[in-house]
């Protein structure tokens, strides 16, 4: 469980998270929200790139915000990014293994493959260098990632941006089993409505660095507000 | 430290059962030049060759740490002369003070350089690009100056290890086993060898990974939990360990150091040439000591050509690296060779029918001419 509360952040003049409270009970939870909503550094906050000038997090009763950002890796946060980060002159396989891992030796080496077969499928050739890899391939490399040495909370910025439909469906099929399989919780970030109705069981929703709502993700995109600043219909009609 | 051990297995597991054609091609190949350079070489090579050979090995170790630094971690440093001075210094002194073995003192002068390496570093290791070769230049700069008073040890006593005396200047002593020339030039190779295959080790194993992910992205490093800092002093120590080893073996091979042939411009030079040679691949340091020791030699030996005017050759060279093969000559050659080898193929396999009914030799050969060179151009 994930409790935040009065999260704040500040670049310069812009607030860009303006006392948000929220807490991410457990399976995979949607975070949605317009452009620059904060988002994304919401993230950065979890993952201790950006400095939060108020709030806290707390993460399974830890408090998160006092790790330096590669312990929080080792505690068991993970992430992937909105522009992919999955490293060129490595292979598929040592793209997942640079993960921080309690496991050690074989265990570790069978919890990359499986990693890489679980996200990819057929897909992901662990031997491939990811120099060599398509967009698509790419990103599930960082999602496998994500999902290998025992992670305790995923965060997942925009996966399925730019993908092609059949693999944004086995994406989501993937997503839809990454707390089956690790047992972490997962924060999904996407403008892609259906990915997150089809994978989030609750949804919280992002307005200029306030949150307006959250709850089951049903209830949620029905709600008037959230339509009014995302979607913008209120206006429409 | 821990962390890192433990590791090593998986990544060396998952490479093992597949040693593709091409892998074990390259390894024959390597053997085969390295048993050349060792065993075929030494007897042809007049006096002058083994000396210039013997620093192409030292200076193949320099370019080997730089080349780290450089392609594998993305921290551009212009201070790698210091640190070989820092570890000739060591390793001259330490053979004059103590009557330990060549090879033990080797190992020290390494980890006193590595030791002064980092922890001169260790500020910088926060800065990047233009900033970190910055301050490494001026770390060279700040040695230079020291070592101009100080001068290298010359079997004085004290510290410094001089003596005042510009005349009867004892010689820095070899290995018992590599007293000639040919022998340390041996020696050398050796040493070159295991210190290639030591940062190999490095580049296959976890810190490998780690430098691979920090020049690409800091973020996504930090976001695995690799703790950047930390992997960037290590390769930043592994650098000045060899070229530590390296600073040593060039003590020895001298016989007699002074600091007036180490000026801070052979710093710059250093990173040029392993640009030139090629920063990501490790046969770009070989190539890139062959620029540095070898050329000069080559070219003052056969037309008399001054050393300077290589500063030039290497700042076109370096233009032409970063405008047209930013892999440098280790990714390019082999391209440019593959490229002359299907053209050439192409030549061959095209006049022959048109020539087998017997026609005329001039037309013959003007129309396949005619017509390969369009095809040239194509590839080229």
């Amino acid at each position: 469980m994930i409790e935040v509360s009065d999260l704040t952040v500040r670049y310069g003049g812009v607030t860009s998270l303006d006392g948000m409270s929220v807490t991410f009970e457990a399976g995979t939870c949607g975070l949605i929200g317009p452009n620059g909503a904060g988002k994304t550094t919401f993230f950065n906050v979890l993952s201790g790139f950006v400095r939060p000038a108020g709030g806290s997090v707390r993460a399974f009763d830890d408090d998160l915000l006092r790790m330096a950002h590669y312990r929080r890796a080792r505690w068991g946060v993970r992430r992937t990014f909105q522009t992919e980060q999955a490293i060129e002159g490595l292979t598929v396989y040592d793209n997942v293994a640079m993960v921080h891992s309690p496991l050690r030796g074989a265990a570790r080496r069978a919890d990359v493959l499986a990693a890489i077969e679980f996200v990819g499928g057929d897909r992901l050739d662990p031997d491939a260098r990811v120099g060599t890899l398509g967009a698509g391939q790419r990103r599930f490399v960082e999602v496998a990632r994500a999902v290998a040495g025992k992670p305790r909370l995923i965060l997942l910025d925009e996966p399925a941006a730019g993908l092609p439909e059949e693999e944004t469906a086995h994406l989501t099929s993937v997503i839809k089993s990454i707390p089956e399989q690790t047992g972490a919780l997962t924060i999904l970030v996407d403008h892609d409505m259906s990915l997150v109705s089809a994978v989030c069981e609750t949804t919280a929703v992002l307005d200029f660095g306030k949150l307006i709502a959250s709850g089951p993700t049903a209830e949620v995109l029905r709600d008037e507000t959230v339509m009014r600043a995302y979607l913008g219909t209120a206006e429409v009609l | 430290m821990i962390d890192t051990a433990g590791p090593k297995a998986p990544a060396s597991a998952s490479l093992m059962p597949r040693p593709d054609r091409p892998t074990l091609t390259r390894a024959a190949v390597i053997t085969v030049l390295l048993l050349l350079a060792l065993f075929a070489l030494p007897p042809l090579m007049t006096g002058y060759y083994t000396d210039t050979m013997t620093q192409v090995a030292i200076y193949s170790i320099v370019t080997l740490g730089l080349g780290l630094l450089v392609g594998r971690v993305g921290m551009y440093s212009l201070g790698q002369q210091a640190v070989l001075i820092i570890g000739a210094w060591a390793g001259a002194r330490l053979l004059f003070a103590t009557g330990q073995p060549f090879i033990l003192v080797m190992i020290e002068a390494g980890l006193v350089t590595m030791i002064i390496g980092s922890l001169i570093t260790l500020p910088a290791l926060r800065l990047r690009g233009l900033y970190l070769a910055l301050i490494t230049l001026m770390l060279a700069g700040a040695v230079t100056v020291v070592l101009a008073t100080l001068n290298f040890p010359n079997g004085g006593s004290g510290f410094s290890g001089y003596n005042g005396s510009f005349l009867h200047i004892p010689q820095i002593r070899r290995p018992s086993f590599a007293g000639t020339d040919p022998a340390y030039y041996r020696f050398s190779v050796i040493v070159a060898i295991v210190m290639f295959l030591f940062v190999f080790a490095h580049l296959r194993a976890r810190p490998g990974r780690a430098w691979a992910s920090i020049r690409q992205s800091e973020a996504a490093s930090l976001a695995a939990g690799i703790n950047t800092t930390f992997y960037k002093l290590w390769a930043m120590a592994l650098a000045s360990f060899v070229t530590g080893v390296a600073g040593a073996l060039l003590a020895g091979a001298d016989h007699e150091l002074f600091s007036i042939d180490f000026p801070i411009q052979n710093s710059i030079e250093l990173l040029a040439v392993v640009l030139m040679g090629g920063a990501f691949a490790l046969s770009g340091a070989v190539i890139a000591a062959f620029l540095l020791a070898f050329l000069p030699a080559l070219l003052y030996q056969l037309w008399s050509v001054p050393n300077d005017w290589l500063i030039i050759l290497f700042g076109v060279g370096v233009m032409q690296v970063l405008a047209t093969a930013p892999g440098g000559i280790a990714d390019q050659f082999p391209k440019d060779m593959k490229r002359l080898y299907r053209l050439i193929r192409r030549r061959l396999s095209r006049p022959s029918p048109a020539s087998a009914p017997g026609a005329a030799s001039t037309s013959g050969s003007a129309s396949a001419s005619a017509s390969a060179s369009p095809e040239g151009g194509e590839t080229a």
